[in-house]
């Protein structure tokens, strides 16, 4: 049996994009984003705080950084608690000492356990995002709205101002960023598909997506590809230039990456984080700013 | 019934904790933990875990570990005798009767014994209480026997555990658990009895990690360990943190890797006027008698102790 004949009819085949959210903006063709305040581009630093639970389920799919081995994985777990409990406060102690502002995602488990820990992040001055219930709290198209809808509300209990949001392993359903404007939140950090902020379009108003770059994730770059702290940095310092230099021709951009604690908070790799940090703070046009500032930097443009 | 969170230690940020100070004043307590190990040629089925990755026999696997045994654990005792190092053994209990001679080689230089499990190949998953328990009497008489030692600390077999593992180790009077990787300190595990350390131990700069997991190189090795070592001095000024090196010979001491590894001993036996040497009982013992209530007392005041025990909460 060969496939029904409807695959090869393309409903949504025209120009421009096929998603809900946001239209085609090619880079080459638009009018520049000039900031009033002279910022060439933006850094928002995402500091993941997450919970892994010993017994997570497997949908739709494993979150990355779950356990691996047979229960109890204490070895998982206590290596991804390493970075609630340790690795955070060596990030905190390096954002102090450069007078950096940083957006720490949230899971509401991570808020519900260890409330000292939030209390460390609020009085340092950082924005605190909500990042889902837990690794185990997945949004996908597989779950009802209600549930889907109970989940955000449950976050909104938990951080009753955060503004922006990040989804557990920044997956969505169709239904999320709906959810999200109807739940106030207005900063949405799940997509990259720009090289500046732009707006997710929903009926509940405008939710604003700071790019995110998966390809600079310390996870995925530093444990899954295995490189070198020196050359990690490196990426994240030449991503920053090259937005910088882009201003003239492109006007402001923005982009976003994570610091995971249990990743960017080993000891080993601390001398690199301080290298990022220095580096970033040094760049003339650069702003390293929370998602939340981000949003408010460019807000008249995000019409 | 499964559960989300083990309850085996509270919550305890790392900031403002009260100090530790190890003897002498030391910032750092350093101590180096050779595995010693040995895999059957034909291990027996266990329902939850294959022992060797390709089945057995499984000749790559097996005779690497065979390497270590016949040449590779001696370079590397050779390279502790040359800067002063005691190792502390994680030992498959296995071993003493395969290879008794390097225990007598072990013992004659005074290093620590702890258990790692009979065989690196014979796991925790499906053993009910009475066979753990077996695990560990056949664990402490059979390192008594050869050696006159009282083993104090573990790390399960291959980090195979159950619900009960913590708990049955403290029951036989172990000071210490090499199992859990959730701090840079030593805290108390809530057990149902005795007095457990969580000692640091690592698997981030373990070299089963860093070579074959990651696929780093020997020198990039050297570098981290060189690195996670200054970082850690350098917090153990403000309250002492603990350094450990987890070993296993037919890793490191593979001929293209075993320099680059006493560059990194070089440098951290180059700090000795900051440095502590110890064994992992040695940093167990101080920290039960000198902090164990400081510990619990600051953990408690940060108001958010679960209560209970392993696996059973209070709340």
């Amino acid at each position: 049996m060969p496939l029904p004949d409807d695959y090869l009819t393309y409903a949504a085949r025209q120009h421009g994009m096929d998603n809900p959210y946001y239209g085609w903006d090619p880079v080459d063709r638009r009018e520049k984003v000039l900031l009033s305040d002279g910022t060439k581009a933006t850094a928002t630093i995402i500091v993941p705080l997450e919970f892994f639970p010993l017994n997570p389920p497997a949908k739709p799919f494993k979150h990355p950084g779950a356990m691996k081995t047979q229960y109890p994985d204490l070895r998982h777990y206590t290596v991804r608690d390493y970075g609630n409990r340790v690795g955070v406060f060596r990030l905190l102690k390096l954002f102090a000492a450069t007078g950096v502002q940083a957006t720490f995602a949230v899971n509401a488990e991570v808020a519900r356990r260890y409330p000292p820990l939030l209390e460390a992040i609020r009085e340092a001055g950082h924005e605190i995002a909500a990042h889902g219930v837990s690794t185990s709290h997945i949004h996908h198209e597989g779950l009802g709205i209600d549930e889907e809808r109970d989940w955000i509300a449950q976050c909104r209990d938990v951080f009753p101002d955060a503004t922006s949001w990040m989804s557990p392993a920044r997956n969505e359903s169709t239904r999320t960023v709906g959810l999200l404007a109807e739940a106030g939140f207005t900063t949405c950090l799940d997509w990259e598909a720009d090289m500046r902020p732009h707006p997710l379009a929903t009926e509940g108003g405008n939710v604003t997506a700071i790019p995110h770059y998966n390809e600079l994730s310390d996870m995925k770059l530093l444990m899954d590809r295995s490189q070198s702290e020196d050359t990690w940095a490196k990426q994240i310092t030449d991503a920053a230039e090259d937005h910088l230099l882009r201003h003239d021709q492109e006007g402001a951009g923005a982009f976003a990456f994570t610091l995971t604690p249990y990743v960017a908070g080993q000891p080993f790799r601390i001398h690199a984080v301080k290298a990022v940090l220095r580096a970033l703070s040094s760049m003339e046009g650069l702003k390293v700013a929370t998602a939340a500032d981000v949003n408010t930097l460019f807000a008249e443009h995000l019409a | 019934m499964t559960h989300a969170d083990p309850n085996l230690y509270d919550y305890w940020p790392y900031a403002g904790r009260p100090k530790i100070e190890w003897p002498g004043g030391k910032k750092l307590a350093f101590w180096i933990a050779p595995n010693i190990e040995y895999y059957e040629y034909l291990p027996p089925d266990n329902p939850f875990r294959q022992p060797w990755p390709r089945g057995n026999p499984d000749v790559v696997g097996y005779s690497q570990r065979t390497w270590g045994n016949t040449v590779g654990h001696w370079r590397m005792m050779d390279l502790f005798d040359k800067y002063d190092l005691r190792g502390s053994i994680s030992l498959s209990i296995g071993l003493l009767d395969h290879h008794p001679e390097i225990i007598e080689a072990c013992a004659e230089r005074r290093w620590e014994f702890f258990s790692h499990g009979i065989y690196n190949t014979r796991f925790s998953y499906g053993m009910d209480e009475a066979q753990e328990r077996a695990v560990l009497t056949d664990s402490i008489n059979s390192v008594q026997a050869a050696t006159g030692q009282r083993i104090r600390g573990y790390l399960a077999p291959a980090l195979t555990h159950t619900e009960s593992t913590l708990d049955l180790i403290a029951e036989h009077d172990f000071w210490y658990t090499c199992d859990l990787f959730q701090d840079d300190q030593p805290q108390p595990i809530k057990t149902k009895t005795g007095k457990l350390v969580s000692m640091p131990y690592s698997l981030e700069v373990n070299d089963v990690i860093t070579y074959s997991v990651q696929g780093w190189s020997p020198d990039r090795y050297a570098d981290i360990l060189i690195r996670h070592f200054d970082q850690l001095l350098e917090e153990g000024e403000e309250s002492g943190t603990v350094m450990c090196i987890p070993l296993h010979a037919y890793l490191v001491s593979q001929p293209h890797r075993l320099r680059s590894f006493e560059r990194a001993l070089q440098h951290i036996t180059s700090h000795k006027d900051d440095v502590w040497f110890a064994t992992g009982t040695e940093i167990a013992e101080h920290f039960r008698e000198r902090y164990w209530d400081q510990s619990l007392a600051d953990i408690n005041a940060r108001g958010v102790s679960t209560g209970g025990t392993g696996f059973a909460p209070a709340r």
